[in-house]
This record gives C-alpha cells, structure tokens and sequence, in this order.
C-alpha cells in the first residue's frame, strides 16, 4: 500500500458498498485505495453472510418472477419501519434497485433460480449463487483486475473532519501506524454491532446476552468518530437487525444457519414458562426480525420455542439438534425450566386451541380463543411426544445509528449541509431508510444503490 | 488442517459428514452449484450410504469452499470439498470386490508404482520367454507382421483378454455393491430416464462448471480449463478404446492383420486419441500440481498422480510405438507399451478411475430422486 502520494478515492471499509462505490470509482478513472480492517479471510463485513437482494422490477427480470412494482416495495417497507424512513432516499433506493442485476452480472457477480425453501421469495429477493461471500469475492477478483488497491487488517484509527473535509486518515496496517491521504472519501465501514461495550452502552445490561450474528470486525470506530466530529445522526444506537436465533450459537460469525425456523409451528415462552407474543402473527419471513428484539425484552434475554412430534421436519432444519424430551415435565427439567408452570402454560394453550385446517403456507384458520397473548395462525395443541425446544438468543446481525446523507450520498453534518469530499454508504447509512424493523434483502439494495452513487459523486468530485 | 493430520476412519468420516451436512443443510447458500446440494436439502438426518452417495456425487469443482461463510478460518472450520474427497475413497474402498485388495486404495501412488514396475517386467520377460531375446532388438518391416513378431496375437490376447475380463467383472461388482447400499431397489425399475440424464450430465460434465463460469480450480478464480483437460482426457481415452475395438473387427471379421497403415481407422482413432490423452492428463497434472492445498485431500495425490501419469504413459508409449514401428526400437517399445497398458488395467479398479463409475451410479441415483416430490417444510 503507497501511503506516500494521495489518493483520489479513500474507502473506508470493504463490504459490498465500498466495493460497489470502490469499483464504480475506478470505472469513472479514479485511482482508488480500499481500507478493510479484517484480514484477508474474514473480508467483506457482513455483506459475507448475505444471502439476496430485494430488488423492485416490473416485469420478469432475470432471476425474478412476476413483477414487484415501486409502490408495493414502498409499502413493504413503510409497514415493516413504521414510518421511520426517508420516503425520498427510500424510493431513490428501490427505484434504483432495478439497474442493479445487470450491473452486478457484469462485475461477475452470479444469480441462481430459487430452489427449495426459498420460492415464496423469487418474486421480491433476487439471490446470489453461493451467497454473499461468493459475491464479494467476485467483486474483489473484479477490483484487482481493474487496479484498485485493496489494503486488509488495515483499520482506520483516527481522522480529523475539519472544514467539512477529510484529507486524511490515521491508519493501523498490521500493527503499524501510517496517514493516509486522500481527495475524496467513502465511508462505507458498517455499524458498531461487533462492539459489545458499545451494546451495552446502548441496550443496558442485557446486551451480555446478546449474539453477535455477522462480522466481529464491525466496531464502529469510524462511525464514531464521524459522529464525534460533526457527521449528523440518523436513527439510535438500540436499533438494528435483531432476530431470535439458536442460544447455542458462536459469539461472532455464526451467520444464517443460526436461525430457528420453528417459531410459528409451536410456542415461545420465557425463563418463566410464560409465553409471551404471538407466535402466529404472519409468516415468518415477516416476522422473524422482530422477536430478537422480544426475546431481548424478556428476563435473561432467553426464550425457548416449543413444538411437538406433528410440527418436527416441518421447517428448515437448524444447526443444532433440539431438546427432546418424551413429556412435557421431563423437556423443562432439560431447558431448566419450571416443571408446573410449563405444564399449566401448555395445557392453557391446548384448551384455547380452536379446530381447524391446519396450512402452514397460509395465513390458516388455527388460532386461540380467549387465551393472552393469542396465537393467531397456525395454532396446532402441543400435544404429541416427543416434544422438542431450541433455545432463543436476541442475534444482532445489524446495527441502524448511522450518519444522515442525501440523494447524492453526500455525508450530511450537523448544520444539515453536506461535507464537501466525504460520501456514506452501507450499514453506516441504511439508518436513513431502515429506522427500525427490517425487509429481507434491503441492506444490500441499500449498500449497493449508496455504493454505487458514492463512487460516481466522488470520482465525479476528484476527476470534474 | 495440515497434510500430517491422522488420517480419519471412515466412522470418523461419517460422524464429521454429520456435523458438516447439519450445517449445509441450515445453510442452503450453495443451493445453486451442482447436484449434491439438492441432494442435501430433500433429507434431515444422514445415513453412512447418503454420505457415500453425495460424496461420488461431488466433482469437487470447489466453488462451495470459497463461497462458504464457514470454512476455515471460520470455527465451523468446514471444508466439504475436501471432506467429501476423503469420504469417497472410502466408499471406494468399502464397495472394491473383492474386497481383499481394496487396501489397494491406502497407499495408492505406491501400488500403482509397484503395479507398473511388475506389469513391465512381465512383459518384457514374457516377451523374452516366447521367442528369445534376439527378435526383441531386431527390426521388422510392417510386412513382416511387426508387432506380432515380438509378441504373437493369441499371446497378446490370452494376456489382455483375462486381465479385461477380471477387470470388467471387479468394475461391475463394485458398481453392484455400491447400487445395493442405496436402497433403490432394480437400476432398471426407474426406466431408462435417469440412465440416458446421469449419462448425458456425465458425458458433459455437467457439475464441472461451478454454477455456470466453471469451477474454481485451480484457485478461488473460475475457469473452465479443469472440464477441457478432463474432456481431452475422457474421450482420447475412449477413443484410444474404439482404435483397439476396430482393430479387434479388422482383425476377427475382416481378417485384416495389424500393424495397419496410418490412414487406416484404428490408427488414425489411436492417433487422435492418443493427442487427448497426452494433453489432458499433462493439463490435469499441471493443475493439479497448481492447486489450492484446501481444495483436496492431501493423502490422495499419489492416487490421482498416479493414474494420470499411467494415462500420459499409455498414449505416450503408444504413440512412439507407431512412429518407430519399423525400427530396432520396436520391440522395446512394444514392451514398454503393453507393460503400460497392462499396468493401467489392473490398477483400474483399485484406483482413480473408478470415480467414473461411482460417479455415475450417483447420478443415476440423483436422476431418479429428482423426480420425487420434496419433502414438504415451513416457508423459510
């Protein structure tokens, strides 16, 4: 890495919107450095762990069936944020997601035909063969066939935003101090989901039980010290991407197959044998991003989703193998709950079961009477051995607090006007858009669209 | 990770298959790339004979090893390729009639050395026994039967038909014992759809395109040059294979005696053919030679070095053979050609080549699953 002459573009990050914004850079003639903190292995933050893009279209496109127009994506995502978005930025982003396949295809990213478990998607999510970390390979092969300098475990460390600019960045490559300057700048580094003591900052004491799903290379540092010096904040430090997965899973990095898939075929209850939510709302591609945060506002941040011998194989299968248990008595002595009140919880909601036809791919007519909280769908009595609990953690996979942009992704500061050299894409933004709630596939459609535009406006920016 | 890691049994192997395919299966990225993913996704729990079956369904393209989230460093540290690769000599060892010489398999590059010496050595001195040493290091005119006057016909045939038919039985029961473990019931019974698809996706090698812009072998980097070695390798054999069988008919129904001249059929098919088999083995070992340590089963190189090099020698001796036919190094030459040839068959069945025929019958099977509905689960 040159760290003696400057840069025209700095990237700050090397997930899929830096290499978005670090490629369409080069394209426009710009000489382009990107800093990745994490080494070369663990490269392309949590954009590694993804799976798809929502991407809006018309007509049939490519890999996408059907049509899934502006307004329908708009209204997905009003429902799923509750209002906390940017209506502007928002349908900037979906309308933006149309150009996108093609131009992914031709940075020699692959798409494949939805199989198996993932047809219900194919319409709305277009999805990358071999995932996210194929995808980012194919990005990094495309960077260093074009010349970008790519520089890993390279972690930015200090950077002075003066006079609406940054010219120059303190680096950490490999142990070894260095400043880095540069004419533009693209911060495109993530949030800070990998920092528990900032977690903990933010969420109080129960962020000890949270899991990191993604990347531990997300510290935040660089959106901290965006902060610190005069970048506008956009959403809060409690929200993010937070979905219920396996309490057995790795600290870090343990990813999609975390996931527990069993939730609206049975109950969820607490430490306390209670449950308390309805399992039953709406599918659960709808519904999974909201019960990291339900089992994170239970005591201990624990919760245990239960079915029975008619629901087993019925879902995607987790990685880890559940509690079995013959009884209901005997399955709390092995997840260590009350024997009793599981039993008294199970048998209120056996009796609150009202009959009927039993179709879990629609919104059917088996629900709960009387019962609080209902089960709305899908409700079958748990009442054939063996019976079987995964344990639920909160999973943070990511985090909203962001910097505020514009259309242009131009970096907005405090007094609202934008910096002069310094461009924000990626989770360091989806805040703008996502301020709460999530949409499956709509980070990347955010990091790719940001990414892209940032590039342009900061090539445009060093090269006129 | 390292080269020196014990080698596992295969109770070990199928307890780490577990532990890797539970993973695969909450996954389901790879979905896309080839057939074993699938295969995967229509079951919940893995019984030692699906392990063997998705192992011989593996090409080990490694595309599913760069893209993975968890392979190593990851903690998960899974490297299915790799895995699957050792699983499968496994299968070959476990299913190889009879079952005596499946350790065969274990040392392999050395049984193959050995097998060669010896299968040289056998020719050279049955050749030497037959007629004397004298005609060995004479030369003779094609007029003057050539080849047949080293070695004669009925000598040649006595030798290479037993070998062939020990060989054609081994194959087939191997392919027997591995179809009986499936549990499919009578190859026969799923009618001729599943034969002509697995045949048609092997004869293409289909699965040898990483999802479409060919795998990622050598390195992370795809390309397709693995599928065009192995082309030239595949069917510069099989064409060196119609030489000898049209040269049978020239010789049984139309009584025409080798050596044949260059424009004939069975030379010129050998000539071609022989090309392939010089450049395909030459580009699979060059690749091989290139190829990212994680992507393989370390234990096997003398394996799979070894019969490419039988392959190269084959075409190579054979190819001398026809342009000094009419010198004094004929009769060397012949020796060391046969020697070759009768090295390769016998080692054929306790080698690398049989992942053609466990490949295959992997493939049947896939084809005939394919057509079954999947099991049914909760939308993701």
């Amino acid at each position: 890495m040159d760290s003696t002459g400057e840069w025209d573009v700095l990237v700050l990050g090397g997930g899929n919107a830096a290499l978005c914004a670090a490629l369409t850079a080069r394209e426009a003639g710009a000489t382009v450095l990107v800093l990745e903190s994490a080494p070369f292995d663990y490269r392309g933050g949590n954009s590694r762990h993804t799976r798809n893009m929502r991407t809006m279209h018309e007509g049939p496109l490519d890999v996408l069936t059907d049509a899934y127009p502006e307004e329908e994506y708009w209204q997905d995502l009003l429902k799923v944020t509750g209002g906390l978005t940017d209506e502007t930025l928002a349908r900037m982003t979906i309308r933006r997601t149309q150009r996108h396949v093609p131009w992914m295809k031709a940075h020699g990213v692959r798409f494949q035909a939805p199989l198996g478990g993932t047809l219900h998607l194919s319409r709305t999510n277009a999805f990358f063969l071999g995932g996210g970390k194929a995808l980012m390979n194919a990005y990094y092969r495309a960077a260093a066939a074009m010349g970008v300098e790519i520089a890993y475990e390279t972690e930015v460390v200090d950077l002075a935003l003066a006079g609406r600019r940054i010219d120059s960045v303190t680096v950490d490559c490999k142990g070894e101090r260095r400043v880095i300057r540069a004419r533009a700048v693209v911060v495109a580094a993530g949030g800070f989901e990998s920092n528990l003591e900032w977690l903990r900052e933010a969420w109080g004491p129960p962020a000890d039980n949270f899991i990191v799903r993604g990347t531990p290379y997300n510290m935040g540092k660089v959106l901290k010290l965006l902060l610190d010096q005069g970048a506008r904040r956009v959403s809060d430090a409690t929200q993010g991407h937070c979905v219920a997965i396996d309490a057995r899973s790795p600290r870090y990095d343990g990813g999609i197959v975390t996931r527990v898939d069993a939730v609206s075929l049975g109950i969820v209850v607490n430490r306390d044998a209670q449950r308390f939510y309805d399992e039953g709302e709406d599918f659960w591609p709808k519904r999974y991003a909201i019960w990291g945060r339900l089992v994170a506002g239970q005591p201990g941040q624990i919760g245990y989703s239960i079915i029975d011998a008619k629901s087993m194989g019925k879902f995607m299968p987790p990685v880890f193998p559940p509690e079995k248990a013959h009884s209901v008595r005997e399955l709390a002595g092995k997840l260590g709950l009350d024997a009793q009140a599981l039993e008294k919880t199970i048998a209120e909601f056996n009796a609150a079961v009202r009959p009927g036809t039993f179709d879990h791919t629609i919104l059917d007519d088996c629900r709960t009477e009387g019962l609080v909280p209902a089960k709305t769908h899908w409700a079958r009595t748990i009442d054939t051995p063996p019976f079987y609990a995964y344990p639920l953690r909160p999973g943070i996979t990511f985090t909203y607090l962001g910097v505020a942009v514009d259309e242009r992704a131009r970096m907005i500061l405090q007094d609202d006007q934008p910096a002069a050299n310094v461009w924000a894409a990626g989770e360091i933004m989806a805040g703008n858009i996502l301020g709460k709630g999530y949409l499956a596939g709509i980070g990347m459609a955010i990091g790719t669209t940001f990414g892209r535009i940032a590039g342009e406006e900061a090539a445009r920016h060093v090269r006129g | 990770m390292s080269a020196a890691e014990a080698r596992r049994t295969l109770p070990e192997l199928v307890e780490e298959a577990q532990r890797v395919l539970a993973i695969c299966n909450a996954c389901r990225y790879c979905e896309g790339y080839c057939a074993v993913f699938p295969t995967l996704q229509r079951r919940l729990s893995f019984t030692e004979s699906d392990i063997h079956y998705l192992a011989n369904l593996c090409h080990n393209c490694g595309s599913c090893l760069y893209a993975c989230q968890y392979a190593p460093p990851h903690e998960f540290q899974l490297n299915f390729p790799r895995l699957l690769a050792q699983v499968r000599r496994e299968s070959w060892r476990k299913y190889a009639w009879p079952g005596f010489l499946a350790r065969a398999f274990d040392a392999n590059g050395l049984v193959t050395s050995l097998a060669t010496a010896a299968s040289l050595a056998f020719m050279l001195l049955f050749a030497a026994l037959l007629d004397g040493p004298a005609r060995l290091f004479a030369a003779w005119s094609d007029a003057q039967g050539s080849f047949y006057a080293v070695i004669p016909h009925d000598a040649m045939v006595a030798v290479f038909g037993t070998v062939s038919a020990f060989v054609l039985v081994a194959l087939v029961a191997g392919f027997a014992r591995f179809w009986a473990d499936t549990g499919e019931g009578r190859i026969g019974l799923a009618g001729a759809e599943p034969a002509t698809g697995a045949l048609d996706d092997a004869l293409t090698l289909k699965y040898l395109d990483g999802g479409g812009d060919g795998c990622t072998y050598p390195d992370e980097k795809p390309s397709f040059a693995r599928r065009r070695f192995h082309h030239l390798t595949f069917y510069g054999f099989m064409l060196c294979f119609a030489a000898t069988s049209t040269a049978t008919v020239y010789h049984y129904v139309l009584g025409l005696k080798a050596p044949y001249p260059f424009w004939s059929l069975p030379v010129l098919l050998g000539t071609v053919g022989g090309i392939g088999l010089l450049a395909g083995p030459a580009g699979l070992l060059w690749l091989k030679w290139r190829r990212d340590p994680m992507l393989a089963d370390p234990d096997q190189k003398g394996m799979e070095a070894g019969f490419l090099a039988l392959l190269f020698l084959t075409s190579l001796t054979g190819l001398a053979l026809l342009a000094f036919r009419e010198t004094r190094a004929m009769g060397m030459l012949l020796v060391a050609h046969l020697g070759v040839v009768l090295a390769l068959f016998v080692t054929m069945p306790y080698g690398k080549f049989v992942h053609g025929l466990y490949r295959f019958a992997a493939l049947v099977r896939f084809h005939i699953e394919r057509r079954r509905p999947p099991p049914v689960t909760a939308p993701e």
